[in-house]
């Protein structure tokens, strides 16, 4: 598990930032410490092992060193409890010995020892203070990527609203959807400074998509020079001048940034810089340079780039042009109906779509029929990203035809699924399916058969809960606050306390000879939930890894939560291998108890076959319709890829398939909602569960916990 | 609501024309909501806004009620709002049983624009009441005073909505949504939005300008780790503490990243989008 060790990392640096604000706050007395380390610790200490002991030992320290401990304390019982025992133990010496950074970085070294080799090792390492105190003092203040690797991919999404990754490599580059960069870098003293230069580094490889850097086939014009490599050196240095100074117009931070850390631009390049502020600069301005500075010596790269792989990006870049282009038009054409169905009178022909846009700032006016219309945010970000690919939208993907090169996968062809009573005899369930393209329904298309889930090894669950078990307590915790809410209950006949208001009112209406109510009371209650919910776990072999991994683990702690809360709630799993053979495997029925065989059954999800979204749902939703509940809620979690063998259903089919059994169910009265973990983001999802709520999870690694709380958000 | 509960215990300050609007709020269209509504008003058609938080509901409906000569009555719900605390109660005064009317009655009696912000909040049975309202009849029965009030032709009842809420809890019940039309709101287009901020705050177009364009990007991380990116409200914050003074990258800390997130790392990066542009 390598994600909450992050986030939470971090969480503890900046409350450690903060505490320098704070020194002259009193420090906390044994006592209150002893009960703080109480509840970190917990799943550590026993009846021979207590946090007093080591409430003593940071009892002396400063108040503000003391929120440190505890802050890390948590961090590092996150893990596992035992770490934050260790840790905390240590805690005092590390101080003295290594200052409060140097402990930070003691402790974090500790926990990569963790995730890599286990807890054996990772206490060694921490009891080994004065050996690490001696390599320390060799090394400098590094800063590896993985510690900042989330912040500053969300930094360069809030710059243009595409995601890039950020993944370690010993060659630094950019395909334009990841960039690779070094997996540390200690090249200044001081941390902040190395992270400014990764900061730079991510910034500048941003800027070559941002901007276009491969927004023209760049292979033709290097193989004209003698020496292409020394072209592709030269070209790479002419756009990072090109990149700043268009960063300079509208990011004037960004610029900055990239000037402070390389050296002054030798003569011959500053007119060049000056060329490059232009507006429309583009990496044909830097082509054509190339002619005029191919034969100069070279400058020494910038500090912060990178090499360039024209080829590579240019393969990224067309398939995701590809992939855009099909996820517009799909967009548009909804978009188009639905500006249609509003039109005033009956005009011939469909809405003609038109648009401006700008490069500089994406911003875009789209028009229809000449006026302008707010397209739908997915709409938004695609025109987005795509200004990006060329500069601007080009015409042709505004027209109703259609992309040309969109070859429509040929539609599921064949009869039906097979008289009902056959498939009945083999107990099967037949269901119909949505084409899209015939906007209706394939009757009987489907042939849906449900099994009991087979069970995995009995002592996962309990290795999930052991790993969790802080986790899990709070979560617990926190749903039992849902739970728990306390709802006053005004105007009973009896209760806990007077109800001001009605006693008054009683008092108003005796005077005015009205017959006063006798409900006078307050009463605290529990509120009622009556909520049903349907959690659907996708088993498809695309799963298969480290998502199946977190998918199981997310079930464990959602039960936990679950248990605590008091939902009544099922789990059923889906695959299947074409659409005469739908799989629903049942994990938990809305009648089992969390017991021994749910948490064997648990175990057992593992990825099978296909996905086939549709089906499921429908038959899904049918088995929550059935149970009494006030509020029902269908959950899927999946890997958002609908995806059957040889018939079709890869693709729009089974998009639009999925989209509509969504529709169904939500129009039954049911509040469907889909957790995705996509790791690529597919830009079809919005489409596809338009009609439910759903969320993204782009790190399989922060499911299991996410999921939990998405679930208490859904239903507080 | 606390403001109208104070006002409730006060029974002689039940004067509706306290809450007519003097001075002309202002108010930057940004599509046809203020032909919309004034149409839906002349109909008498009751109105849903709906719209992430901060983007200027509350300020049209001000605006509105300005343009219209009426007196806004606004109740903010909440899950302990009982129907009578909308229509009114028996109170006793000076050792005498008063009725006061509740903000509801008093918006209908006297005419007003009744703005129930947030309507989410308050519970099912409590959203009830208006249905009388927000249909054909136009009545608010008042059962405790026997009384069956009727809406003259200036009253205009008002929900707000925001459907960023995930929660199926609170969900608008079909019923009540389908009584009113609907007039979509999102952050402004980002010359009108530089606009609004230029003019609330008196700020330099050129920082406006840039506050936007950070606002735009946090907008950017909704669903990856933000539910919500800035509102212009955010964005008016910001200018306003950089009028007093404060530099722009702690004004944009204060105002924005930390109003939009907990998560240190979500915190960081979004500190880091303003110093792209600050
Ligand atoms: N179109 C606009 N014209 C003028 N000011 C605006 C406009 N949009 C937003 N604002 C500014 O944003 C602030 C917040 O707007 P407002 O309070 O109306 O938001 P809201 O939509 O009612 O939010 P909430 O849902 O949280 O109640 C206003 O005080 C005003 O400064
Ligand atoms: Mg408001």
């Amino acid at each position: 598990m390598n994600w909450p060790l992050q986030c939470s990392r971090s969480a503890s640096r900046s409350l450690h930032g903060q505490s320098h604000n704070v020194t002259k706050r009193t420090p906390l007395s044994q006592q209150e410490l002893e009960e703080k380390l109480d509840d970190i610790l917990v799943a550590a200490l026993s009846s021979r092992r207590s946090a007093a002991a080591i409430a003593a030992g940071i009892a002396p320290l400063s108040r503000a060193q003391q929120d440190f401990v505890l802050s890390w304390a948590q961090v590092a019982a996150h893990n596992v409890a035992e770490l934050g025992y260790q840790f905390t133990a240590q805690a005092p010496q590390a101080l003295a010995l290594l200052g409060q950074p140097g402990t930070e970085k003691w402790l974090l070294r500790a926990l990569d020892v963790y995730d890599k080799q286990g807890l054996y090792p990772a206490c060694a390492a921490l009891k080994d203070l004065v050996g690490y105190k001696r390599g320390s003092d060799a090394a400098g203040e590094g800063v590896a990527l993985a510690g900042v690797a989330r912040v500053l991919e969300l930094f360069l999404r809030g710059l243009s609203g595409r995601r890039l990754l950020l993944e370690a490599a010993d060659d630094t580059w950019t395909d334009t959807e990841i960039i690779y960069l070094p997996g540390r870098i200690a090249r200044y003293p001081a941390r902040e400074q190395n992270f400014r230069l990764y900061k730079a580094i991510a910034v500048h490889h941003w800027a070559q998509a941002r901007y276009g850097s491969f927004n023209i086939e760049l292979g033709p014009v290097l193989a004209d020079y003698p020496v292409p490599e020394r072209a592709l050196a030269w070209l790479n240095l002419l756009e990072a001048i090109r990149l700043e100074a268009r960063m300079g117009r509208g990011f004037a931070g960004l610029a900055a940034l990239l000037a402070a850390l390389r050296p002054e631009l030798p003569a011959s390049l500053v007119p060049v810089h000056g060329r490059f502020l232009r507006a429309d600069s583009s990496v044909a301005d830097s082509v054509l340079l190339l002619r005029e500075f191919y034969s100069l010596p070279l400058p020494e790269p910038f500090p912060y780039m990178g090499s360039l792989h024209p080829q590579r990006a240019a393969q990224v870049r067309g398939e995701r042009i590809a992939k855009e282009r099909r996820a517009l038009y799909t967009e548009l054409t909804q978009l188009r109906l639905k500006l249609q169905a509003g039109r005033a009178e009956a005009q011939e022909g469909e809405p003609e779509l038109d648009a401006e846009s700008s490069l500089e700032t994406l911003e875009f006016e789209l028009q229809a029929d000449g006026e302008a219309v707010a397209p739908p945010e997915e709409v938004a970000k695609l025109l987005r990203s795509i200004i990006q690919d060329f500069g601007e939208i080009p015409e042709e993907y505004l027209l109703a035809s259609g992309p040309g090169a969109y070859a429509a996968e040929a539609p599921p062809q064949g009869e039906s699924a097979g008289g009902p009573a056959e498939t009945r005899a083999a107990g099967g369930r037949l269901y119909d399916e949505w084409d899209f393209r015939r906007r209706d329904y394939r009757k009987d298309w489907c042939v849906l058969f449900e099994s009991e889930a087979l069970a995995g090894d009995p002592a996962y669950v309990a290795a999930v809960r052991a790993r969790y078990a802080g986790r899990i307590a709070q979560l617990r915790r926190r749903f039992e606050a849902l739970r728990g809410e306390n709802r006053l209950a005004r105007r009973q006949h009896e209760g806990d306390d007077i109800d001001f208001d009605a006693a008054v009112e009683a008092h108003a209406d005796r005077r005015s000879g009205i017959e006063p109510s006798e409900r006078l009371f307050v009463q605290r209650r529990r509120s009622e939930r009556n909520i049903a919910v349907m959690f659907m776990v996708d088993m498809s072999g695309s799963t298969k890894g480290w998502i199946n991994a977190c998918e199981r683990e997310a079930l464990v702690l959602l039960c936990e939560a679950l248990e605590a809360l008091g939902d009544r709630y099922a789990i059923y799993g889906f695959s299947g291998w074409t659409r005469k053979r739908c799989e629903i495997y049942r994990i938990k029925t809305f009648d089992d108890s969390y017991d021994e065989a749910v948490r064997g059954r648990i175990a057992g999800v593992e990825p099978r076959d296909y996905t086939r979204m549709g089906v499921a749902i429908r038959h899904l939703a049918g088995i929550l319709n059935q149970v009494e509940a006030k509020t029902r809620i269908l959950f899927t979690l999946s890997d958002g890829k609908p995806d059957d063998f040889h018939d079709g259903y890869r693709g729009e089919y089974g998009i639009e398939d999925t989209r509509q059994a969504l529709i169904e169910a939500r129009r039954s009265g049911i509040h469907p909602f889909c957790v995705t973990i996509d790791e690529e983001a597919r830009d079809y999802l919005p489409h596809m569960y338009g009609p439910a709520s759903w969320v993204l999870i782009d790190d399989a690694g922060q499911l299991p916990l996410k999921t939990a709380e998405v679930y208490r958000r859904l239903t507080s | 609501m606390r403001t109208e509960m104070n006002d409730l215990h006060d029974a002689r300050r039940l004067n509706a024309d306290l809450d007519r609007i003097e001075t002309e709020p202002y108010y930057e269209p940004v599509g046809g909501e203020v032909a919309l509504f004034e149409a839906a008003w002349a109909s008498r058609v009751p109105v849903l806004l709906k719209g992430p938080t901060g983007c200027g509901k509350t300020r049209f409906v001000e605006h509105m009620a300005w343009r219209l000569a009426r007196p806004l009555v606004t109740v903010s719900c909440h899950d302990d709002l009982t129907a009578s605390d909308l229509v009114g109660r028996y109170l006793i005064v000076d050792d005498q049983t008063v009725w006061v009317d509740g903000p509801l009655a008093r918006a209908v009696r006297s005419g007003s624009i009744c703005y129930l912000d947030e309507i989410v909040e308050a519970r099912k049975d409590t959203t009830v009441v208006i249905h009388p309202l927000a249909d054909s009849r136009r009545i608010l029965p008042m059962e405790k005073r026997g009384e069956l009030l009727r809406a003259p032709p200036e009253f205009m009842l008002i929900l707000s909505y925001n459907p960023g809420y995930q929660s199926v809890l609170k969900e608008l019940k079909h019923s009540t949504r389908q009584r009113f039309v609907a007039i979509e709101f999102d952050y402004p287009r980002p010359d009108l939005e530089a606009r609004i901020v230029l003019t609330e705050t008196g700020i330099d177009a050129a920082t406006a300008g840039r506050l936007v364009k950070f606002a735009a990007m946090t907008r950017n991380l909704k669903g990856s780790g933000l539910d919500e990116g800035a509102s212009t409200r955010l964005l008016v914050h910001a200018a306003q503490l950089m009028q007093r003074g404060v530099a722009a990258r702690p004004a944009c800390t204060a105002a924005v990243s930390l109003a939009l997130s907990d998560d240190p790392e979500m915190l960081a990066a979004i500190d880091e989008l303003a110093s792209a542009v600050f």
